[in-house]
């Protein structure tokens, strides 16, 4: 089961190990998303939500060196072609 | 949409086709796992695109597709049952039983609930004393937390009405059979990205050590899975087989760990039956005993399920075990469409079968059926 | 109780209270009473008023439109509307589209008993406020209290006449090559917010119907004139239910390019998280409208001028037959086939 859609942490409403629950924006629209498998990610931070609760944390930092990598390639592509 | 937008965006995906081609100097055959992926290499036409370079096999990985008919008949017959109220994601209520779907079961009476997520189902039992709500719990690795952690909220919250019917499945052990089977086609694997985000990593280098196949972690949006390629058939041609991640920005090698405790906590894995596939050996997750109270096999007295034979016309098993392209059925599109399947894969939009049907092309008008929706 | 107090208890009817009984329906005096004190308070107009069994319509020059609907939306009140407003404005919008100005319709109360008064009220006003900005009448109508459970509290059903002011647009039959296609709005609001509430799916802010008139977008292409070949209200099964019946009537394919759609951000978050597709959605205020080559720019930047059309946009073009009745070019720049619409469409977690 796969639908998994980042959302970005508006504000932590609990942090309770078991009912911990954070405002997660997605697009034009909020929604309150369990937490208890992402207790250290922030406010501002992108998780991932799957059926109601955030499964992992995105890392921006992984996210920008693959596409400064492909943005590279890219380039690289574009000059072959020219 | 951050972290969505980057990913679909058609130069990135242009040089990354352009590679994968420089690259291959055969046809290699991957086979991606999960069913999202196969939604997107459809959907997006990379399939198409690389026609003659990599030949892409649908894996098993539709976790409405393989759930047991049997399954499906018992949370067919709770909802049926007085003062019972079924939930579960709106994915399955129109995938077939042995006889007829939880859709047609809610037509004739039959109380059920889609929900967004199993949490929300707790909410409703919580609201609703004097109800027996149940949880119809289907998915992978991915979605298990989720069911999981509803047990945990009910037991805390105190509630007797909550329980879970599950049918929660394995990835891993599934991909193991798959590679176990004498017409193996599968020179390497694009491993289902969400499903690792809570599983990982590393535990896929035992498997793909002892098979030589290449497993490569791998997300759905475009970009990703052109990324998943062509580090899979970049180890083909130099003739690697290791445990690789490209979805980095969501998955740890050790997968998330507050994840794992919950489930752990919560289920044991066990011999599971997959729709259309047999009894995979630890192919499944079932309650520990310690919390059977919120179990609605126990509540509810399942009767020993008795092992249903498939409709002879449908090929899903083949399809599934990725024997198969779904057009080879004889059944396909004929017989066996999204408004009358015959298999599972037919009808949930991430089964290959329903995949192909959407995005494949096709000839000649078909039937229409429209609900009423918002009038 | 004794038999004096059976004998003293009160006989009148009206102490069922603040809801619709059966007896309501049933032609007597309750009925009298709900037509005069909540029907026609609300809607009542001279027409309407004479109570007539049939209403005496003045003479019109020329040829009529005529359409009918029913309406069945659950829950009867969502963001952006309720099935009053729905009833009005889906039936004018079907007259609207086939180039009629709407006049008079009817309306047709098919009540659960036990719902409350305040809310068949609440509807009768939607209606009122409906009709006023359509500048249609309520000229003839009926009522009906069915037994529990037989209707979901309220179904209406209605029809609308209207005098048809130029003629009609030729139709999907005579889309030619090249033909652009314009939708006069973002897709998919309006199943978005039902299924959203219906559901309660706890989105913030609730996402809004597009429930609106489409007689001014209408109105603004046939004052300037603008050829049109087909025009459509886009209601159940969304744009490409539309754009699938038309590829049925001509030899053509329909291609649209996604990025080209538009979409609010609402709707893309709530279709992202539950897996499903704009074009596939229900909207109640938007139409596909096909122009000949070259017109769409044109077209488009007239409807813009209205705040219902305020993000219209071309989303394609007809092209000649290909391996699908319509095709979307998606994220790599190829045409993929767009199925068409089955059944309501369910939130998916796969």
């Amino acid at each position: 089961m796969c639908l998994a859609v980042p959302g970005k942490i508006v504000r932590w409403l609990d942090h309770d190990p078991t009912f911990g629950r954070a405002e997660v924006e997605f697009a034009g629209i909020r929604r309150i998303c369990h937490m208890a498998c992402v207790p250290d990610a922030a406010e501002g931070d992108y998780v991932l939500v799957h059926a109601g609760i955030a499964i992992t944390q995105i890392d921006a930092v992984e996210a920008q060196r693959v596409l400064e990598d492909l943005a590279i390639l890219n380039d690289v592509d574009e000059e072959h072609a020219l | 949409m951050k972290y969505v937008d980057e990913y679909r965006d058609p130069r990135l995906a242009r040089s990354l086709l352009h590679e994968i081609r420089q690259t291959a100097t055969q046809c290699w055959v991957l086979m991606e796992v999960c069913g999202g992926q196969t939604h997107g290499l459809l959907k997006s036409g990379i399939i198409q695109e690389l026609e003659g370079v990599v030949e892409l096999i649908h894996g098993p990985g539709c976790p409405v597709c393989v759930t047991p008919a049997e399954a499906i008949d018992f949370a067919q017959e709770l909802a049926l049952r007085p003062g019972v109220l079924l939930t579960t994601f709106g994915d399955m209520l129109r995938v077939p039983g042995s006889r007829e779907s939880l859709l047609t079961v809610r037509a004739r009476g039959g109380n059920v609930r889609l929900v967004y997520s199993p949490l929300d189902a707790v909410e409703l039992a919580r609201q609703n004393p004097s109800q027996q709500v149940v949880f119809f719990a289907v998915g992978f690795e991915t979605t298990a937390p989720a069911t999981a952690l509803s047990v945990l909220q009910a037991a805390q919250l105190g509630l007797d009405n909550f329980s879970l019917l599950v049918a929660h499945v394995r990835v891993q052990p599934a991909m193991e059979a798959i590679l176990q089977s004498a017409e193996c086609r599968v020179q390497g694997f694009l491993a289902a990205g969400h499903v690792c985000t809570i599983s990982g990593v590393t535990s896929y280098e035992e498997l793909s050590a002892r098979y030589g196949v290449p497993i490569v972690v791998t997300g759905f949006e475009p970009v990703d899975l052109l990324l998943g390629i062509q580090d899979c058939v970049a180890q083909l041609e130099s003739g690697t087989a290791s445990v690789s991640n490209q979805y980095q920005r969501n998955v740890r090698d050790a997968g998330n760990r507050h994840a794992m405790h919950i489930m752990s906590d919560v289920y044991a894995t066990a011999d599971r039956p997959w729709r259309g596939l047999g009894t995979i050996p630890s192919g499944g997750l079932v309650l520990r005993p310690e919390w059977r109270q919120f179990d609605a096999e126990y509540r509810f007295q399942r009767p020993t399920p008795t092992l249903l034979i498939e409709c002879a016309d449908c090929r899903s098993g083949d399809v599934l075990a990725g024997r198969i392209k779904p057009p080879a059925c004889e059944s396909f599109g004929t017989r066996c469409t999204p408004e009358s399947p015959l298999g599972a894969p037919m009808v949930s939009s991430e089964g290959a079968c329903a995949a192909y049907y959407r995005h494949a092309p096709k000839s000649g008008p078909h039937a229409v059926s429209i609900t009423n929706t918002g009038r | 109780m004794t038999a004096a107090g059976n004998q003293y208890s009160c006989p009148i009817p009206e102490a069922a209270g603040e809801r619709v009984t059966l007896a309501h329906g049933e032609g007597g005096r309750l009925t009298r009473k709900l037509i005069a004190e909540h029907l026609l308070p609300a809607l009542g107009n001279q027409i309407l008023s004479s109570l007539g069994d049939a209403a005496a319509l003045p003479n019109v020059a020329g040829p009529l439109a005529f359409t009918t609907d029913s309406f069945v939306v659950s829950p009867l009140f969502f963001p952006g509307g309720d099935i009053g407003t729905l009833a009005v404005y889906g039936t004018i919008n079907d007259l609207a589209v086939s180039g009629a100005r709407p006049r008079w319709i009817s309306l047709s109360l098919i009540i659960e008993e036990g719902l409350p008064l305040a809310v068949l009220d609440r509807i009768l006003q939607s209606i009122a406020m409906a009709a006023k900005v359509a500048q249609v009448e309520v000229v003839t109508g009926d009522t009906k209290v069915v037994p529990q459970g037989a209707v979901d509290k309220l179904f209406i059903n209605t029809a609308g006449i209207g005098e048809i002011v130029a003629p009609a647009p030729p139709g999907p039959a005579s889309l030619e090559v090249g033909d652009e296609l314009i939708v006069t709005g973002p897709l998919g609001r309006h199943g978005i917010a039902i299924l959203a509430s219906r559901e309660n799916m706890g989105f913030e802010p609730p996402p809004h119907s597009d429930c609106a008139p489409l007689t001014p977008a209408v109105s603004i292409l046939r004052e300037a004139k603008y050829p049109i070949r087909a025009m459509r209200d886009a209601t159940r099964g969304g744009v490409a239910a539309v754009l699938h019946e038309w590829a049925s009537q001509a030899p053509v394919t329909m291609q649209i390019d996604e990025a080209m759609l538009p979409v609010t951000a609402e709707v893309r978050g709530v279709c992202e998280l539950l897996g499903l597709d704009p074009l596939h959605i229900a909207n109640e205020g938007v139409m596909v409208i096909a122009v000949p080559a070259g017109w769409g720019r044109q077209v488009v930047s007239l409807l813009r001028t209205l705040e219902v059309a305020a993000q219209a946009a071309v989303i394609g073009q007809v092209i000649s037959q290909k391996i699908a009745p319509v095709v979307v070019r998606r994220a790599l720049g190829t045409d993929q086939p767009l199925d068409e619409p089955l059944g309501a469409p369910l939130p998916r977690i796969c």
